[in-house]
């Protein structure tokens, strides 16, 4: 693997994500965990292809590496590998450290040992998340010494310097990335890998069990590594002043992403300008920052999101009797929303500095084009669970649903997706609309879902007795984040034999009286199940029990077995539009020939649609190549 | 080395456009050069549209402004219009020309343009380079090198600051050896088509 060789100084092509996996290695990581989640996902792959690796070959990697239950053990589990003296990581996305956000708090007034990074992937855009909060926000808020690359390679760099930094001030680091760091390929520099340092010893301390009065010694204490820390930051390489043209007293103030469109704009601009680019932006550099303040009569700060350095900067301005003009998000200048391009900082400049935007204002085509959002895969079994439901549930029924593929099922035909907030929130959620409406309730959750957070609500459900029915869609793996291993499978993130916990097992354990199994693949059972659960009084937990179809493909790839292929008798078929307007698999089109036929490349065999067709037109292609 | 290309890569999920982005990054590197590779993961990979943004040389990250693309390559025709924002007058726009349906117009509602419509939009635009890669692809013996073929066209224009050679041995590179040959053919047809639209021969 390219990514684990030792050669000093080669040069090799990685993904933002990589590159923090490669930086914790050179930093000699000990232990790394996770809860998968777009777009931190890959720091946390590369991980387990390590590790998977070296099991194969009955080697040891160097670390021990786990996707925990969910992003408040995966913290947890890190600290005391930290309180162990080891070096650790964990990584996240943005929405993941709401959960583990208890954990942070009082972690940082106890703080770290052993170097600890946690990675908090934002999303600006939302790409792939159902918010866009600014997780710079959590370093302000429990006092974290924070980092954000500008890219690969500086985010590699930040995280094998952010270990010594974080055991410099005992604190664990938060490194902050968004998307667009994360999904970015740069060329990276290798620099030596650094030896782990294995098993580690944990020191009794009577003030690492926090109660009111060690807590009242660790605040103080906490704050005083903050004051630390802003002399680190004031020496930081990360901290730095980038002149573009002539001297100026225009400064340009930016962190993470915006500091490539910065530069690429002022050169596109010509403008002669200094951009002071903040790597370690919290504690900001306080000197370094007033004097940049001193040397400039206008500054502009361009930082995605939340405008946290432009109110620190007009904080700082105030406190110097700056009178210095400060541009941004505060003069409508830059918004608050979405994630930036060389576009927007180029539109913004241009109003600011009074020049042409050299950019083509954005056309959009002129023929109207079809939308093309993501789907339910051909032969995905939710789509049979859902068809399913559907059948069997009265009119009115509310679909609570969670965090995973499933939730394409908001889409038409199916759009069964009518709640959702986070991980978690479909099972609460159905209990509260139990308690507040005579609907019918069926929630929906996947299976790795269901560990993460999907239990707690269910005990809550079976003690105050809701009237609901909760599904658990159990495909036996974490499918959207590109099939991870869950509690519910045989193996771990080390490619290890690990204990599976059957979801029934535990439902069972809850109390939950009424608990059907069934296999999605068999409709009119399925639907026969779901009516017994909706007619059952009291909590009802439906688990939906069929592997991900990409997982089976890939099975039958390995096992020789064909792909089977299906097909519609034109004779037969009546065009009811069953297949395409009510089950809505993306494997149906309608031919040239005005008939409804199936994409033979896309159709993933599940024979599913055959069950649906009211008039048996559809059949397996026989003789199939 | 003082250059500077940007190139989006687009089409549907499952056609191989991160892949050919991956491997235009290496190629790069092989090549010693600087280069940013943007792509989407997650959500955005369940048969949806796909765009990847690929720089090289001396550029500092890897969004395209609006109207500076030197090239836009598209593994389905719809998916090269929809981004073509990013094009100006001389963008090269490099198509495929086999559409694929999307579900929302199987399930009505949503209308598949007319073809020919598309086309002159594009050319309206921009240089259009219209290329049958799925055929070429079948040909060379497996229609998953589509976007392969995609990236032999690409080599036939003059964009890259690195020769094509480059490009297809950072192709072979990443391909099982058993498929070596059908990746060559499909880069070297895919190359031999464009070469002829623009008056070369190879």
């Amino acid at each position: 693997m390219e990514i684990t060789e030792d050669k000093v100084g080669k040069q090799i092509l990685l993904l933002g994500n990589e590159a923090i996996t490669r930086g914790a290695l050179e930093a000699g990581i000990d232990v790394a965990t996770t809860y998968p989640g777009t777009p931190s996902t890959e720091i946390a792959d590369t991980f387990s292809k390590i590790a998977k690796q070296a099991t194969k070959q009955n080697k040891d990697p160097g670390f021990y590496f786990e996707y925990s239950t969910n992003e408040k053990v995966a913290l947890e589990i890190s600290a005391a590998a930290s309180f162990c003296g080891l070096r650790t990581l964990t990584c996240m996305k943005h929405v993941g450290l709401n959960v583990a956000s208890d954990v942070l708090m009082t972690y940082l007034y106890v703080g770290c040992k052993g170097g600890h990074i946690i990675v908090s992937a934002d999303d600006p855009s939302c790409h792939s998340s159902q918010n866009e909060q600014d997780n710079r926000y959590f370093a302000l808020f429990g006092n974290a010494p924070m980092l954000e690359p500008t890219t690969p390679q500086e985010a590699k760099e930040m995280t094998r310097r952010g270990f010594d930094i974080s055991e410099e001030l005992q604190l664990p680091i938060l490194l902050r990335t968004t998307t667009r760091l994360n999904h970015t390929r740069g060329v990276i520099t290798l620099s030596k890998l650094q030896k782990p340092r294995g098993k580690g010893h944990f020191e009794k301390d009577p003030l690492l069990a926090l109660v009111p009065v060690s807590a009242r010694v660790k605040h103080p204490a906490l704050l005083k590594k903050m004051e630390q820390a802003k002399k680190i930051s004031e020496k930081s390489p990360f901290n730095t002043i980038l002149n573009i043209g002539k001297p100026t007293d225009i400064g340009i103030v930016a962190s993470g992403v915006s500091v490539n469109y910065v530069k690429e704009v002022a050169g596109v601009l010509k403008l002669d300008v200094k951009i002071l680019k903040l790597g370690m932006t919290h504690p900001i550099p306080r000197k370094m920052c007033e004097q940049f303040i001193k040397s400039c009569n206008t500054i502009v700060v361009v930082e995605e999101l939340e405008p946290i350095l432009e109110q620190q900067f007009k904080t700082l301005a105030y406190d110097i009797n700056s009178d210095v003009k400060i541009y941004g998000k505060s003069t409508d200048h830059f918004s608050r929303l979405y994630e930036y391009s060389p576009d927007i900082v180029a539109d913004a400049f241009s109003k600011i500095f009074k020049v042409k935007n050299p950019f083509q204002k954005p056309v959009q085509p002129k023929l109207k084009l079809p939308s093309r959002p993501p789907s339910l895969c051909p032969g995905c079994p939710h789509r049979a669970t859902y068809y399913a439901v559907k059948k069997a549930a009265p009119k009115g029924t509310v679909y609570p649903t969670d965090i995973g593929c499933y939730t394409l099922g908001k889409a038409p035909p199916l759009e069964i997706a009518d709640l959702l907030l986070c991980m978690g929130s479909n099972a609460g959620t159905a209990c509260g609309l139990a308690v507040s409406t005579d609907q019918k309730i069926v929630s929906f959750m996947g299976d790795s879902t269901f560990f993460h957070s999907g239990i707690p609500p269910i005990v809550d459900a079976v003690h105050h007795n809701h009237d609901v029915v909760i599904t658990v869609l159990d495909n036996r793996t974490t499918a959207m984040t590109g099939h991870q291993p869950h509690p519910g499978t045989e193996y771990d993130g080390m490619g290890r034999p690990a204990k599976l916990i059957n979801v029934e097992d535990v439902v069972k354990g809850l109390g939950v009286e009424h608990i059907e199994i069934v296999d999605p693949n068999n409709i009119k059972e399925t639907t026969a199940a779901f009516k017994r659960a909706l007619d059952f009084r009291g909590p009802a937990v439906v688990v939906s029990k069929s592997p991900c179809i990409l997982l089976e493909l890939q099975r039958k790839r390995k096992s020789g077995e064909e792909k089977s292929v299906y097909c519609i008798d034109q004779e037969k078929c009546n065009q009811c539009k069953t297949c395409i307007g009510r089950f809505g698999c993306p494997a149906f089109y309608y031919a040239e020939d005005g008939g409804i036929h199936i994409d033979e490349m896309q159709c993933n065999g599940c024979g599913n649609c055959v069950q649906i067709c009211p008039f048996d037109a559809i059949h397996k292609k026989e003789g199939n190549k | 080395m003082n250059c500077k290309t940007s190139i989006i890569l687009t089409g549907v999920g499952g056609q191989g456009v991160i892949t050919a982005a991956n491997i235009l990054g290496k190629a790069a590197v092989r090549g010693k050069i600087n280069v940013y590779v943007s792509e989407v993961h997650g959500i955005a990979q369940r048969g949806g549209a796909v765009n990847c943004t690929v720089r090289i040389g001396d550029l500092s990250g890897p969004l395209i402004a609006t109207g500076t693309a030197d090239v836009i390559l598209s593994t389905e025709p719809v998916e090269a219009l929809r981004n073509i924002t990013y094009a100006s007058k001389k963008t090269k726009v490099i198509t495929d020309i086999n559409p694929v349906i999307p579900f929302t117009v199987a399930m009505g509602g949503e209308e598949y343009p007319n073809l020919d419509d598309v086309f002159k939009e594009i050319r309206s635009c921009a240089e259009l380079y219209k290329i049958d890669a799925s055929k070429i692809a079948k040909k060379s013996g497996a229609t998953i090198t589509k976007n392969i073929v995609m990236l032999g066209a690409l080599a036939a224009t003059d964009v890259l600051p690195f020769k094509s050679e480059i490009l297809l041995e950072t192709i072979l590179d990443n391909v099982p050896a058993k498929y070596k040959d059908i990746n060559k053919k499909a880069f070297e047809d895919g190359m031999e088509v464009i070469k002829k639209i623009l008056g070369f021969s190879l």
